[in-house]
């Protein structure tokens, strides 16, 4: 168990090497950081004296190792754009996506699991086509119209909730639901899929043969198989809403991380970028690393893996 | 041929505007103002920063020597009683006596010459070298007279002291540096910043100490500004009563917006003008058609200018053939116009030797719409267009290489009411120059540096009918901003798209 998880660490360290190494020659293939950063009122001279301050004049790799050793001892340097350090830039805007982002998986998963194994139980009755036409609408609808039609309804003709901001924990409530219901059709249909499958398992018939009652059939014995992929789903899925909330921060106006690598990019705000990308492929390999040791606690014999 | 089609933010303006049952909560009791801003501000300290919303900022938070009246363009002294030139590089100032900057520390001539010497200083990295690079250094002759010298004759000096050079507190900045001043903003100006939250919220308050300025006194006592980079959600907030004013808002909105009789819509003109610039000198290859002043006179003749204005940036926008805005000090309008004629394009490519047009990469890298209706007039007269839309960064490091051949272009002069500003920014033989025409070159040397104005109108006019002649560009249109705020608000905007906090105030 200890060298599998050395091995995984190891993999992990070696993915988010490449990562930022690609990200970084794609920024600097996208575009002339100083023209980016001398901002479109800058003339010529402007752009050349910024190329020589930064030293983007020097080769990229010279460039992408001085980083590199920089970011290793913890120093992610300073934003070209903001002028401040991005290592503190960066956790003030991670807190509102980290609370968007855990609200967000929390509603999709206490509304998505249970709307799921109801579906299963009766598959194809009225709360099952209910769920198929929650998770198809889903889908299919952009999450920043949902959002306008959330602040319409809710913001401006009930007037219950303010429109956008961060102020307070009601500024969460419509985004939550936004990003969440995002994720809800997959984690239900999964939930959904899986159930059927165990339901119809041997196990479960033995278990109701042997008299077991059907909660305990249900969540006991089903559920716990069912949820497995599930877990690992929600595990992609939470990456997912960290590092690309950007369409619901931007509605809600919620100045979070992903909202921040989005306008820096545009901004070829290289270290701001480059600490984010780390940022973000952390969480991935952390949250699947985690959903992992859930899994192998959930079903033993994914211990021995 | 110009109709809009519906874009996701027209469409959602739509639900926005059937939906509203308003609350119309203002806040006028609680005396706060609020505002949006759309794009996230870098930097508040004015010198570290290139965006419009750090101009508006600037104006609220410090002074200048010198104050243009936006209306009149009229200069008088701020910061200065009055100035003279001592000879062609050097201004002498006699500063205004019993000014404090919000830290409580007094305005003097060592403020300044610690200001002009700082941001002079190329290695202190002021962001728009173009706004500091004029001056050399400034010296002390006593308490309250200050000399700035120049670096060569620079007529522009009183527009520039007027605008962007703002005086800042020598002791406070020498500490704070422009990081410092950022967070925690120190000047002289009608509103001091009580709060700071760097590209996203920042709270103004009246400066009750402010000086007999001729900005006038603020009258709102609080300014509370938030980035809300929707412009769906800014009207939302509008709607909700949480939003006082917001600007920048695109023409079809603010449209719909006018036609609810609840909010004041007022547009009013900006100085950046749109333009195709045309690779005349042959850096994208000597065979490029654009070398033949034939086809950069077909160019012109294809754009329908008039249809552009009137259908797609409506509101305060004109037509333009000069490569300034008419405004702009030297950007006189006796120049060649090219009226819209088709027929006459194409005749002219034939005699190009383009009589079945030719094929061509044409380049954009904001307003999409106006872009598209672009190519379609020149693919109407039978160039061909390959569009590309990239970031502006990387449109603009592929023309200063030299690599673009037809672009969609616009330039806003800094609001600097100069044509100095915009036509000698671009036909100099400078990286982003297409044309690099000696005599325009010489030309405008002699106009941007005379101190003698007659002289000066002389050479601009020389270079602009030249360059007109030469159909060097193709000039299009003028810009226009709308501004959206709630009836309660007295505001009249002015044409240089700056938002004024200080003459705004409530009904």
């Amino acid at each position: 168990m200890l060298t599998f998880i050395f091995k995984r660490l190891g993999l992990a360290l070696l993915v988010a090497l490449t990562v930022s190494f690609i990200s970084f020659s794609l920024l600097f293939l996208s575009g002339d950081p100083a023209a980016a950063l001398a901002g479109e009122t800058a003339s010529g001279e402007d752009v050349e004296a910024l190329r020589r301050l930064y030293g983007f004049d020097r080769p990229m790799l010279v460039q992408y190792a001085e980083w590199l050793f920089s970011a290793l001892r913890g120093d992610f340097g300073e934003s070209y754009y903001f002028k401040l350090p991005v290592a503190s830039l960066i956790a003030e805007r991670l807190q509102v996506t980290m609370t968007l982002g855990l609200c967000g998986i929390l509603f999709a998963l206490v509304t998505a699991v249970p709307l799921g194994v109801i579906a299963a139980i009766r598959p194809n009755s009225l709360i099952d086509r209910v769920a198929l036409f929650l998770s198809v609408a889903g889908q299919a609808m952009p999450s920043f119209w949902f959002g306008l039609i959330l602040i319409v309804v809710f913001a401006i003709q009930l007037g219950w909730l303010p429109p956008s901001g961060a102020a307070t924990w009601r500024h969460f409530i419509m985004p939550t639901i936004v990003l969440g219901y995002y994720a809800m059709p997959a984690i239900m249909r999964l939930t959904r899929a899986g159930m059927l499958d165990v339901l119809n398992s041997d196990f479960i018939r033995t278990a109701r043969a042997k008299g077991a009652g059907e909660t305990r059939v249900l969540f006991k014995h089903a559920l716990r198989n069912a949820i497995i992929p599930v877990v690992s789903l929600a595990a992609v899925q939470m990456g997912f809403m960290l590092g690309g909330s950007i369409v619901v921060e931007s509605v809600f106006a919620l100045h979070g991380a992903g909202y921040l690598a989005w306008e820096s990019i545009a901004r070829n705000d290289l270290p701001t970028v480059q600490a984010l990308i780390l940022v973000f492929s952390m969480f991935y390999i952390v949250f699947t690393f985690l959903a992992d040791v859930l899994n192998a606690w959930l079903d033993p014999r994914m211990r021995s893996a | 041929m110009l109709a809009q089609k519906p874009t996701r933010s027209t469409l959602a303006a739509a639900v926005l505007m059937a939906s509203v049952a308003m609350p119309a909560l203002a806040d006028k009791a609680s005396e706060t103002l609020n505002v949006a801003f759309t794009k996230e501000l870098e930097n508040v300290d004015s010198y570290f920063n290139s965006s419009r919303e750090g101009v508006v900022l600037q104006r609220a938070i410090w002074d200048g020597l010198i104050y243009r009246n936006p209306e009149t363009n009229e200069y008088v002294g701020n910061l200065a009683t009055s100035w003279e030139w001592i000879d062609d590089t050097t201004l002498e100032f006699k500063l205004r006596e019993g000014v404090t900057f919000h830290n409580g520390e007094a305005f003097n001539a060592d403020d300044v010459v610690f200001t002009v010497n700082f941001v002079a200083n190329e290695e202190n990295g002021v962001k728009t070298q173009r706004n500091v690079n004029w001056m050399k250094s400034a010296e002390k002759i006593d308490d309250y007279t200050v000399r700035i010298h120049l670096k060569e004759k620079f007529p522009a000096a009183i527009e520039f002291l007027s605008g962007p050079v703002s005086m800042y507190p020598n002791e406070y900045y020498a500490e704070a540096g422009p990081s410092g001043m950022g967070l925690k903003p120190v000047g002289t100006g009608p509103y001091k910043v009580t709060e700071v939250v760097p590209g996203q919220h920042f709270v103004l308050e009246a400066n009750g100490n402010y000086h007999d300025s001729p900005k006038g006194q603020p009258e709102i006592a609080t300014i509370d500004i938030r980035t809300i980079p929707d412009v769906n959600t800014q009207m939302a907030e509008l709607f909700s009563g949480s939003l006082d004013l917001i600007w920048q808002v695109p023409a079809d909105q603010a449209n719909k917006l006018a036609q609810m009789g609840q909010f004041t819509v007022a547009n009013e003109s900006t100085m950046r003008v749109g333009y195709l610039q045309m690779d005349a000198a042959g850096r994208s290859g000597e065979d490029n058609p654009f070398t033949n002043k034939l086809v950069r006179q077909a160019v012109n003749h294809a754009i329908n200018r008039q249809e552009l204005v009137d259908a797609l940036l409506q509101g305060s926008s004109k037509v333009v053939y000069t490569p300034c805005f008419p405004s702009q000090f030297g950007c006189v309008q006796d120049v060649t116009e090219y009226d819209y004629d088709p027929e006459k394009a194409k005749a002219l490519l034939a005699e190009a030797g383009y009589p079945d047009g030719f094929s061509i990469d044409f380049y954009a890298y904001r307003d999409r719409q106006y872009a598209e209706a672009i190519t379609s007039y020149l693919n109407a007269v039978g160039i061909t267009t390959n569009f590309n839309m990239l970031q502006y960064s990387a449109l603009r490091e592929k023309n200063m290489n030299g690599e673009v051949a037809l672009s969609f272009q616009t330039w806003g002069s800094y609001s600097i009411n100069d044509a100095s500003a915009m036509v000698s920014q671009f036909f100099k033989h400078g990286a982003l120059d297409s044309t690099r025409d000696d005599e325009v070159l010489e030309w405008l040397n002699v106009a941007d540096s005379s101190t003698a104005p007659d002289t000066r109108v002389e050479y601009y006019t020389k270079a602009l009918q030249k360059i007109t002649g030469e159909a060097f560009w193709a000039p299009m249109f003028t810009y226009n901003t709308n501004y959206v705020f709630k009836d309660e608000v007295a505001y009249t905007p002015t044409s240089d798209e700056v938002l004024r906090f200080v003459d705004m105030s409530w009904k």
